[in-house]
């Protein structure tokens, strides 16, 4: 890693993750495989790392978007970004009676049953049946909000009115039967580039990994001060009631070192995420989020966004301390394209001058019915980009998720989605390939196809394209009578063990290896004791390569 | 490692001291900030807005040390999902930790998206039962029960002398009955429990007969080994075992109908190859969680959706249009989009890829006699060779004669009227040509060149004849005589004597398109919403906008020309679960055989209500109904066995006539529903069980005393009146079901339909029911009525499970089962073309075991106890007429033959076959585990071809090793699950491609050379799938003569692309797809054409509100129970996962304004009451409901957090509370054609949507 003084153009590499909004089936596998995967645990039962929200609705935990109430993210104060939650004084001054914190009772508290009465209900009158009762104190309960309390709408329009991005609209939105819209809302922590959670931690816990930009708590470091939990304005940072400190999503960075996806992703039924290599500029994000007018902030941050076909930058990231790996990545990132090519996919909020680095691809919903009643044809090409307003989405209810109010960029979209699934009707049908279509939406028809395959075919590596990790330090090449994990302290190994510790049980030490044995540098399989990596059995790496 | 620098200056403001302290501490933060850059040179971003720290160590281990894992194993779900998911299953520490899913399915293609990942959040939540506080752990008995067996176990020493006294003494029977339900259950040894169980079988077995035992477990492809070792056994004893497909009233019974078959449908990855999607009463994306991508993404492609649904349904979010119909009215949209394809694609315009299709592939052509009835005309029976004494024309005169020597088969070939001729024409194909020898060779589809002419339509010289067509959307359904009439003309032509007009005039004529000359009452266009089936008619019935419809039906029309047939109507249980479902599809199959979408990829019906598809058909089929060693095995129809013996019969106070047509003849009056269960039964439609009122074995005695053959002298038995039918008086405790296993299931909890009635009747437990008994003057004619009913028929109720269920609260025994994820088995399904398996992840936890494990060692009880008791006994067998067997051709013309109207009694003709059958029952346990030898001798047939798996039982023997002990000496052992799933394996032609190759040169034969199935067979002779390779990874299957679609690595599975390829015909009377049913039930319910028939009024029907309730603050609704998203029926209700991403308990979605009437607010408590039952649930509120429907998403059970309910002081009520079961004549229909029995093909459903319930806000003070 660099030290001192950074080279003149500093890259930073982040795997950024897209949700297709438009496929999401709203069926919660994520959160399940993740809860199950992370977070089943003492301290943590209210906890999901990964939660799906209905919307309009208010969300998990309730109303979480309310930053009048929350006082989440940054605001702008004379130029300057500030915590909404106040300047380090004011926090520390709350450290122990924060307002600002969500309680219990808006997460919501969490339950079990006597499931046991099932089996073991003696012989009495009436079928055993199991009661609630609350995991936090294991009394009675009685159910009265959950983590997913409106999914599909539930609570009628007394409790979805209370949606803050619906009250902050500027029409007003009819919750009734006829006009009925949904969708579903996937959150994880979105790993931001401007962490506000970080910012106000006193303790220094959080931290911004810098080879992939996931944001962690420190385990060891953290106190259990709480102010990550009001600072984050996406309210993706717990605290653990049992150890007193603060978990959040890890990006399962366990799974992301390894190449893996994370577990969201990978058991996501939908197929609608995709994880790739963005690289951005780290000196240009706090100008970036520091632009006046919150409808700027999506511009941006693309702004902040690195070109990795540029030899330029794809020099200054190697310089960086960037794999080439990392760069190529880049390259075929599924996020990059969708964001920067495909400009399909906005980041949630915003306005929240955190730079989150988790997007959406906003979802087309059915035209309303009073299109029905009249026999429109949404099929015609020509009503095509009129229908985009007619859908049952209000489109301003996604900008005010997506573009701090701005439809425009939602609705453009919206439109290239539409122009994707006409372009691609006439192939399907057999009809010619029209260009027409993909010019409207600003694209070429290449385009429209490279991006059907992403968003249709969606194959599992073309959604993720994600390089190893680069923090292992890797083995000195320079040995060659030991495993590749062998070495002091390296995963291969076991304790060495404490003086005067049993040396008959502990592990045979590697012996030298005999060299040659008149083969001339190959190996004699036959009488290799099977110990080390002789010279001749695994090719010699080049100077050039350590 | 870095952590971010405070960083902004705050501003300077004028609020005092506090944000003077802020700034100043500002100031500090950014001096330290300087300062630390350049004591320690840590790096920063230009602005200083973040510090890199590379220097400091972090621990970030705990999350390592979580995710780290000791082993993966591949398993999946086992039962009442037809997911078939694959799962990769975590293990740590011995432990299962969590599950997420596989992502190997080989691919489908480079330019189709991918089956991975499949799943779903209830699958995901799976591995919570492992160690849940629910899950059953050991051996279970009811305490009362067993203190009484052991008492007398000790006394007399003997365990089935003990299990007869306490079940033959009234007093000990009433107080182990009673205390079914209610607590008590106790630990027993595993020992003690088989021991009872065996005890019990033996006892029923000696005294009442090997039917009166009975076997419940569905859906075999999800777990195929599990369910066959358990059927296994069931045949061994002669135990027969329920059916469940049509029972849950999943079974569209309009495919047996339409198609012959019981349900084909294309594999989800089809779906992308859809150009035009209909979602119609399916909700994809909670109901086929894993699958719902394809729809997502075919989108992608320029596939229009549209999707209707009476609620904003999570299918809606996909659609580009949405269509509400109110609930149970879809048939009418459809028939009014079916109206606008006949005026403008067959009337207006002909499209030849459609007229062309209808001609070949579907019965439009066939001729149908026109009939007088008083004064009018109706239409009646197809007109067949025999009716016209056609000699072949077109055959050679050898082919001729050797046509006279099957005169009988004269009567199953409908014919054509040939355009070229100007003259009838038997085409090839018919169901004449299945079953007799002049047919082989000639089963096919090829017209040759008979052009048939779909009309006799002239618009000059034609001649006409008004007929009368009933109609049932005027007034209340359930009014006998059920609506009026509709007098429309169509063309005729006289043909041997007889007025003869086409399907296809017929279908014009019922869907109202009025050719000119055509006098009649012909609808003025498409906004007369006077007369059927025009769009403006449909929106008065349905409130969808005419022009919606119109546009819709074009649409879908255009893309089926464009793309030949490229639309697809995914359906499901918002449309197959009501009462009338078989016209609600009846009507969508119009939509799609009249645009030629059946049969080709990317088209055609998509029915997925707990459809499912055992991909090894013939070696689980085999092994299951144990036809490797006794044959027949016992089957019965599930729904007519609950009708009855949960005496939901006797609630029934409507006559059966109630819903026949004004048109009908009249056959039902006077009878009840049950006179009619009866007659079928008599009559060799549906099986019945228990049988007769005597014992089988008593019987099998007697017929082998008397040395007759058995069904002749069962005949004579009947004749002489000294023998009868147990169905006739099923309330005598000679005739009562006495020992039934479950598992696999949650019988009561989840599809008891008309649960109160099973409580109280069957079980003798306590109960919620409040309905009246029919009065004496609705009572049955033909059925035995009981002035007292019985309470507590069954003397066992053992069941199997790995979790508490209401199934199990209610056992006599519980026995311990493993989970999915610690056992050996095999998965598949119609949703994707793969076999795959389960594999341990741990052995069986605590007691528990496995299925086959369990069954295995029940069985060596039994065979110990057997000894002595039952040794060798022959038993009389009953077998119903079933379809896909010679049987099907038992009862020529539809009509209703009774032997007791007009004699005699013919066996296998007029009346069920018999057979006697020897059971050796000593010998269970040892036949149980080898595979017996009648398979290689006797062959295997599966819907009419037989193979003989000669080398496939050798390869057995060789892999599995033989066993020693005689009567099974040197048979392949089936002594372990692995080796069961490798005989499944073995023995299918899916999975074994020397079989299919045998059974498509069988088929071939049948169907001619032209039909080049023999080439087909060739080019999957070398595949071959084992046990290993589906652990290994889901493997392909390929297409066998076992389905009806084609398989290939390159091609998706749709149904019927054999059928339309290779000319094979359909298992139909035609051979054909029909339209037109002429049986004489389906004449009397005015359901020979699609008709539009609305949800049943249950007012009407003699169903009333229980007193007391329906008063102030209550609101009577609609109570419809679509499938859940938190559960996958049961399972998964109570897993704390899914009730916590729920609502914690069960629910009642309620509308807006039937919410605010009854003044109850999101999650209050209410109540919903009929004369059913009671549900105590919390109301959702939600404007995605329509006023005057709620939704209690099924199964939402007991189990957790159900409070007594007010209205009768007793637990609340499952979902099935509400619920009963209602039987519709039409179902009960065999011995003709399409419309036999054979086990869950044809059968009454327990159709349970057309319920109305009372609701109103209750007390918030809840007790438990």
């Amino acid at each position: 890693m660099p030290r001192g003084t950074p080279p003149t153009r500093r890259v930073m590499a982040q795997v950024a993750m897209v949700m297709n909004l438009d496929k999401c089936i709203g069926c919660h596998t994520c959160s399940v495989t993740c809860k199950q995967t992370w977070t089943n645990r003492t301290g943590t039962e209210y906890v999901w790392f990964n939660n799906v929200e209905t919307r309009p609705g208010q969300g998990y935990p309730r109303g979480h978007e309310d930053q009048d109430r929350w006082k989440g993210g940054w605001r702008l104060k004379g130029g300057r970004l500030v915590p909404r939650s106040g300047g380090r004084a004011r926090r520390l001054a709350r450290l122990f009676a924060n307002p600002e914190l969500p309680a219990l009772s808006d997460y919501y508290e969490p339950w079990t049953y006597d499931y046991a009465n099932l089996t073991t209900a003696p012989l009495g009158e009436d079928l055993p049946t199991a009661p609630p009762r609350s995991l936090i104190d294991g009394r009675p309960t009685d159910i009265t909000w959950g983590p997913n309390w409106d999914d599909d709408l539930g609570g009628g329009p007394d409790q979805l009115a209370a949606d803050p991005v619906l009250r902050q609209m500027n029409e007003k939105v009819r919750l009734e039967y006829e006009q009925a819209f949904m969708f579903y809302l996937p959150r994880i922590c979105e790993h931001c580039l401007n962490p506000s959670c970080v910012a106000v931690c006193p303790s220094g816990a959080l931290y911004k990994r810098i080879e992939d930009g996931i944001v962690l708590v420190d385990q060891d470091r953290c106190r259990g001060w709480r102010m990550c939990v009001s600072g984050c304005p996406y309210k993706k940072i717990y605290f653990n009631h049992r150890t007193g400190k603060a978990e959040k999503c890890t990006l399962c960075y366990p799974r992301i070192e390894a190449g893996e996806p994370t577990v969201c992703s990978e058991t996501c039924v939908g197929r609608l995420r995709y994880l790739g290599v963005v690289l951005y500029d780290p000196d240009k994000v706090g100008e970036a989020a520091r632009v006046p007018d919150e409808k700027d902030l999506y511009e941006a941050q693309l702004g902040c966004f690195l070109d990795p076909f540029d030899p330029e930058v794809a020099r200054a990231a190697e310089a960086s301390g960037i794999p080439h790996d990392w760069v190529t990545a880049a390259r075929r990132s599924p996020v990059r394209a969708l964001i920067t090519d495909y400009r399909v996919a906005l980041p949630l909020h915003p306005e929240y001058r955190t730079m989150p680095m988790v997007w959406y691809v906003p979802p087309l919903s059915p035209i309303v019915d009073s299109l029905t009643r009249s026999g429109h044809d949404g099929e015609d090409p020509a009503n095509l980009f009129g229908a985009i307003d007619t859908l049952r989405i209000p489109l301003d209810y996604l900008a005010h998720l997506f573009t701090a109010g701005d439809t425009a960029p939602v609705e453009a979209a919206l439109c290239r989605l539409a122009a994707m699934r006409t372009y691609m009707r006439r192939i399907n049908l057999g009809d010619p390939r029209d260009p027409a279509i993909a010019q409207a939406v600003g694209l070429g028809g290449d385009d429209i196809e490279a991006m059907y395959r992403l968003l249709a075919l969606a194959k599992y590596e073309d959604r993720y394209v994600i390089p190893t990790s680069y923090t292992g330090t890797l083995p000195p090449d320079t040995l060659d009578d030991g495993c590749s994990l062998d070495g002091n302290g390296g995963p291969g190994m076991y304790d060495a063990g404490l003086p005067g510790m049993d040396t008959f049980h502990t592990p045979p030490a590697p012996e030298p290896v005999a060299a040659g044995d008149g083969l001339r540098g190959r190996v004699n399989l036959l009488n290799w004791n099977g110990r080390g990596t002789p010279r001749g059995l695994f090719p010699r790496r080049r100077e050039s390569e350590q | 490692m870095p952590p971010h620098g405070e960083k902004g200056r705050p501003a300077v403001t004028h609020r005092g001291a506090r944000k003077a302290a802020e700034r100043v501490a500002g100031e500090v933060a950014e001096r330290l900030l300087q300062l630390g850059q350049q004591l320690q040179g840590t790096a920063t971003t230009s602005d200083r807005r973040a510090v890199y720290r590379p220097d400091q160590q972090v621990n970030d281990a705990p999350y390592r040390e979580r995710w780290a894992h000791d082993k993966v194993v591949r398993s999946t779900h086992g039962v009442n999902c037809t997911g078939s998911c694959s799962w990769k299953v975590y293990v740590k520490d011995g432990l299962i930790t969590w599950e997420t899913q596989q992502t190997d399915y080989p691919s489908v293609g480079p330019d189709r998206p991918e089956y991975e990942p499949r799943g779903c959040p209830r699958g995901a939540s799976f591995s919570w039962y492992t160690y849940s506080p629910t899950r059953v752990r050991y051996p279970h008995v009811r305490g009362v029960l067993l203190e009484m067996y052991r008492e007398a176990r000790q006394r007399l020493n003997d365990p089935v002398a003990a299990w007869a006294e306490v079940t033959g003494d009234a007093d000990k029977r009433r107080r182990y009955q009673d205390a079914r339900g209610k607590g008590g259950l106790v630990r027993l040894g595993w020992d003690e429990a088989l021991e009872i169980a065996a005890a019990a079988h033996v006892h029923t077995i000696r005294t009442h007969g090997p039917d009166r035992v009975a076997g419940f477990s569905p859906i075999p492809a999800m777990s195929m080994a599990s369910h066959a070792v358990g059927a296994r056994f069931m045949a061994l004893l002669g135990a027969p075992m329920l059916s469940f497909y049509d029972w849950y009233a999943d079974l569209p019974i309009a495919s047996p109908q339409v198609f012959g078959d019981q349900t084909d449908v294309p594999e989800s990855g089809d779906w992308w190859d859809a150009a035009y999607l209909m979602l119609w009463g399916s909700n994809v994306p909670v109901t086929r969680t894993p699958d719902a991508h394809w729809m997502a993404e075919a989108r992608y492609r320029g596939q229009k959706v549209v999707v209707v649904s009476p609620d904003y349904a999570d299918a809606t979010k996909f659609a580009d249009e949405w269509l509400h119909p109110h609930p149970g009215t879809d048939g009418a949209l459809a028939m009014a989009m079916g109206h606008v394809i006949l005026r403008e694609f067959f009337v207006d315009r002909q499209v030849p890829y459609f007229t062309d299709y209808v001609k070949s592939f579907t019965d439009l052509p066939f001729l149908v006699e026109v009939e007088r009835r008083g004064t009018s005309f109706v239409p009646g029976k197809f007109v067949t060779a025999a009716d016209l004494d056609l000699s072949e024309e077109n055959r050679s005169e050898e082919d001729r004669a050797e046509a006279g020597q099957a005169e009988e088969y004269r009567r199953w070939k409908p014919v054509v009227f040939d355009a070229g001729r100007g003259a009838p024409v038997a085409p090839p194909g018919t169901l004449g040509e299945r079953w007799s020898e002049h047919g082989a060779g000639r089963w096919h589809l090829g017209l040759g060149d008979v052009d048939p002419l779909l009309t006799f339509y002239e618009e000059r010289a034609g001649t006409s004849v008004e007929v009368l067509l009933p109609r049932f959307d005027q007034g209340a359904e359930g009014v006998s005589g059920g609506g009026g009439t509709v007098r429309r003309a169509v063309p005729v032509r006289e043909i041997g004597g007889r007025w003869v007009t086409t399907v296809f005039d017929l279908l014009l004529a019922r869907y109202g398109v009025h050719r000119p000359g055509l006098s009649g009452q012909w609808p003025e266009g498409y906004d007369d919403a006077e007369l059927p089936c025009t769009p403006a008619w449909q929106e008065s019935l349905t409130s969808v906008p005419a022009g919606a419809v119109v546009r819709a039906a074009r649409e879908f029309a255009h893309t089926a020309e464009k793309t030949r047939g490229r639309c697809m109507i995914v359906m499901g249980a918002g449309t197959n679960h009501w009462f009338h479902s078989d016209t609600i599809y009846r009507s969508f199959l119009t939509l799609l055989l009249l645009t030629g979408c059946q049969g080709v990829n990317g088209g055609g019906w998509a029915h997925y209500v707990g459809q499912e598809k055992v991909r090894p058909y013939a070696g689980w089929q085999q092994v299951q109904s144990a036809a490797d060693w006794v044959r027949p095995s016992r089957q019965m129809a599930g729904t007519p066995f609950w009708y009855l013996h949960t005496d939901q019969w006797r609630y029934e106070s409507y006559r059966a006539d109630a819903l026949a047509s004004a048109t009908g003849r009249g056959l039902f009056a006077g009878r009840h529903t049950a006179d009619l269960v009866a007659q079928s039964a008599r009559l060799g439609w549906m099986p019945s069980a228990p049988t007769f009122s005597d014992n089988p074995l008593t019987l099998g005695e007697q017929v082998r005393a008397a040395g007759r053959e058995p069904g002749q002298w069962v005949a004579d038995r009947l004749r002489q009146g000294q023998l009868r039918f147990a169905c006739e008086d099923p309330d005598d405790p000679a005739n009562w079901p006495r020992v039934l296993t479950v598992w696999r299931a949650n019988l009561i909890g989840s599809s008891a339909k008309g649960n109160e009635y099973f409580l109280r009747h069957l079980l003798g437990a306590g109960d919620n029911a409040s309905a009246e008994e029919a009065p004496p003057e609705s009572r049955p004619r033909d059925v035995t009525w009981h002035e007292q009913a019985p309470r507590g028929k069954l003397d066992l109720l053992l069941a199997l499970d790995f979790r508490m269920t209401s199934t199990t609260l209610m056992a006599d025994l519980v026995l311990p089962a493993a989970t999915w994820y610690e056992k050996h088995d095999l998965s598949s399904t119609d949703m994707h073309p793969y076999v795959h398996a389960f594999s341990p992840a741990i052995d069986p936890p605590w007691q528990a075991r496995t299925d086959f494990e369990i069954f295995q060692s029940l069985a060596a009880k039994f065979s110990e106890l057997a000894r002595g008791r039952l040794d060798t006994r022959h038993d009389l067998v009953a077998t119903a007429l079933q379809h896909d067997t010679p049987g099907e051709t038992a009862q020529p013309g539809g009509v209703v033959p009774d032997w007791r109207e007009a004699g005699p009694p013919r066996p296998g003709h007029n009346l069920p076959a018999f057979a006697l059958v020897e059971r050796d029952y000593t010998a269970v346990a040892a036949k149980l585990a080898s595979l017996g030898p009648l398979a290689e001798e006797a062959g295997m047939t599966v819907k009419g071809v037989t193979v003989y798996p000669r080398a496939e039982a050798r390869w057995l023997a060789d892999r599995c090793g033989t066993a020693r002990p005689e009567p099974v000496r040197g048979r392949p052992l089936l002594d372990t699950d692995v080796k069961l799933c490798e005989a499944i394996l073995a023995l299918s032609g899916t999975t074994n491609g020397r079989l299919a190759a045998e059974g498509f040169a069988r088929l071939a034969e049948r169907c001619g050379p032209d039909s080049r199935l023999e080439t087909l067979g060739e080019s999957v002779a070398e595949r071959r799938v084992v046990f290993s390779d589906t652990q290994a990874r889901p493997v392909q299957v390929g297409a066998s003569f076992e389905w009806s679609g084609k398989e290939g690595p390159e091609r998706r599975y749709a149904p019927f692309t054999i059928n339309t390829e290779h000319r094979k015909p359909w298992h139909t009377l035609t051979g054909r797809q029909h339209f037109y049913l002429d049986h004489d039930w389906m004449a009397e319910l005015g359901e020979q054409l699609p008709v539009y028939r609305p949800p049943l009024d249950l007012a009407a029907l003699g169903e009333h509100s229980p007193t007391g309730v329906g008063s102030a603050r209550s609101v009577t609704v609609r109570y419809v129970t679509p499938h859940s998203k938190w559960s996958i029926h049961s399972e998964y209700q109570e897993n704390l996962l899914m009730q916590t991403l729920a609502r914690g308990g069960p629910v009642i979605w309620i509308s807006v304004e039937d919410a605010a009437r009854i003044e109850a607010a999101d999650n209050d408590w209410i109540e919903a009451v009929n004369p059913n039952g009671v549900v105590v649930a919390r109301a959702v509120v939600s404007h995605r409901m329509p006023p005057g429907t709620v939704f209690m998403y099924h199964v939402q059970e007991r189990l957790v957090n159900v409070p007594k309910s007010e209205a009768t002081g007793r637990r609340g009520g499952v979902h099935n509370a509400l619920t009963k079961l209602l039987i519709k004549p039409t179902h009960l229909i065999g011995g003709y054609g399409q419309l036999s029995f054979a086990p869950n093909y044809y059968g009454p459903t327990g159709n349970q949507r057309d319920a109305v319930t009372v609701i109103r806000r209750r007390s918030q003070n809840v007790e438990y």
